[in-house]
């Protein structure tokens, strides 16, 4: 946990969901084939939210609670190991 | 200029062993000198007349192995304020100086150093603002600044250029502050022209302004974000958080001038500078080097029997209303402003005015005078007042119109 500073200005500290359960704003989804997955762990690099989890076995899982739908993910997967698919309608 | 100087007591010429150092040179070589005693961590700065010379006075500190901070030439004087605003949010003391159109570029980032409570100082050098195209002395450049949450400084010599830089790092970085300082003085009347001004050592200086802290930094250590989204009733308390430090300032200001007197023997007054008020029926409120010559003024109509006094406003921001409020309870006001908001009147008129509100019945006068770098001569300012005493004046009076009609 980050000190936390004595003064009245725009500045938040580092913590789980700060904006409320970001996954509500997606429109699509990242679909996971653990089959297809080499643990090459690009997806975990890449993911601008920190929502792609590394597994103690190296593997990967995904944070829907905080994953945006942003794709980037799958774009950068080189083994098409992850599908973006449209959510459904709620 | 001449008068202030036999006003002042001091020790140079004198020799023996309270002499002290003596440095004879223009307001921007002497704002440079404070600037790099002040030993600021970055001086990000862009060159624009009439402040040229001080960067360029700062430029010479960093050729001569004076100054060892950092010195960032940028393409613009935007890029110059963000520099510093990057630089002060790693927590280091920062400078920079700037001008009319300069400081105008500027205006976004202005804001942003406030609302960040970063602690920059800056001499920004009162110049027209163009167009046609005009060098000299004139304040709307940063009247037109009033509202970005900068405290505000108007000089009237090079001693209090010097004093003021220094007193604006002890000011800004005060941890009930932590707001950026603006020392503004006039182009060509301060900013390049000679006068002697005392310089104490660098130890005195380092004693006296110390290790700056900052109230937060950014620290990979530490991982925290700056300027992200937040919602109306946070924003709400960081607009209060501003107005409470400008509150603190108001405080502070004429602790920290009695202190550097205590300490340095120099004083040039605290948010206002008060001359010959103490029995004075009329007092005139003027800023800048208008207030320096003013002092001429003030002798000579007092020698004619008027009783008449000067307040010279040193902080436009925050304003001194209570100190105003207090002139006015045995005084009518005159007020001179060099500066004109298009569509009302002179600035420090309105607020000279609005101080007044539901306290005092005094009446004031308002006169625009001095714009575009327009002399204003001591006999004007006492043609100004003459005018002003026996004339029953609602109206703001332009200062010598006709002659520039003609």
């Amino acid at each position: 946990m980050s000190k936390k500073y004595n003064v009245v200005t725009s500045i938040s500290y580092p913590k789980v969901g700060a904006m409320g359960k970001t996954g509500s704003w997606r429109v699509f989804k990242p679909v996971f084939n653990k089959d297809k997955c080499v643990k090459c762990l690009r997806c975990w690099i890449f993911c601008p939210e920190g929502a792609v989890k590394k597994n103690k076995d190296g593997s990967v899982s995904i944070d829907m609670d905080y994953c945006k739908g942003c794709g980037i993910c799958a774009n950068v997967c080189n083994v098409k190991a992850i599908t973006m698919e449209r959510e459904e309608q709620q | 200029m001449c008068k202030r100087m036999q006003c002042k007591s001091n020790n140079y010429g004198k020799g023996g062993t309270t002499m002290k150092n003596i440095m004879i040179n223009t307001g921007n070589y002497i704002a440079a000198k404070a600037a790099i005693m002040a030993k600021p961590d970055v001086v990000a700065a862009y060159p624009i007349t009439p402040q040229t010379t001080l960067v360029e006075g700062i430029a010479n500190y960093v050729a001569s192995g004076e100054y060892k901070g950092e010195y960032i030439c940028v393409e613009s004087e935007h890029s110059a304020m963000c520099a510093c605003i990057g630089a002060a949010a790693t927590g280091v003391r920062t400078f920079t100086a700037t001008s009319s159109h300069g400081l105008l570029l500027m205006h976004e980032m202005l804001h942003w150093a406030a609302l960040a409570r970063l602690p920059i100082i800056m001499c920004n050098i009162n110049r027209v603002v163009g167009p046609g195209w005009n060098i000299w002395a004139d304040e709307n450049d940063s009247i037109s600044q009033r509202d970005t949450g900068w405290i505000q400084f108007y000089c009237s010599s090079n001693q209090e250029i010097f004093d003021t830089v220094i007193q604006a790092f002890k000011l800004g970085e005060h941890k009930n502050v932590a707001l950026p300082v603006m020392i503004n003085y006039n182009a060509f009347i301060l900013s390049h022209t000679s006068m002697p001004a005392e310089i104490p050592s660098q130890k005195e200086i380092d004693d006296y302004l110390g290790k700056y802290k900052p109230l937060w930094r950014l620290d990979p250590e530490n991982p925290i974000t700056f300027g992200n989204i937040i919602m109306p009733a946070d924003y709400e308390k960081v607009r209060r958080a501003m107005q409470d430090a400008h509150e603190n300032a108001k405080k502070l200001i004429p602790e920290i001038a009695q202190d550097y007197k205590k300490k340095f023997g120099n004083f040039h007054g605290d948010l206002i500078e008060k001359y010959r008020c103490e029995d004075a029926e009329t007092i005139l409120l003027a800023m800048g080097a208008i207030g320096a010559e003013s002092k001429v003024s003030i002798d000579n109509m007092r020698k004619e029997g008027y009783k008449i006094g000067l307040a010279r406003i040193r902080t436009f921001r925050p304003f001194p209303e209570e100190e105003i409020v207090k002139l006015a309870k045995k005084a009518e006001l005159i007020v001179i402003d060099r500066n004109i908001s298009c569509g009302y009147e002179g600035a420090l008129f309105t607020e000279t005015k609005g101080a007044l509100y539901g306290k005092s019945d005094a009446k004031v006068s308002g006169f625009i005078a001095g714009l575009g770098g327009k002399d204003v001569p001591y006999n004007h300012v006492e043609d100004i007042c003459k005018k002003a005493i026996k004339g029953k004046l609602k109206k703001t009076i332009w200062y010598g119109f006709e002659e520039v009609k003609k």
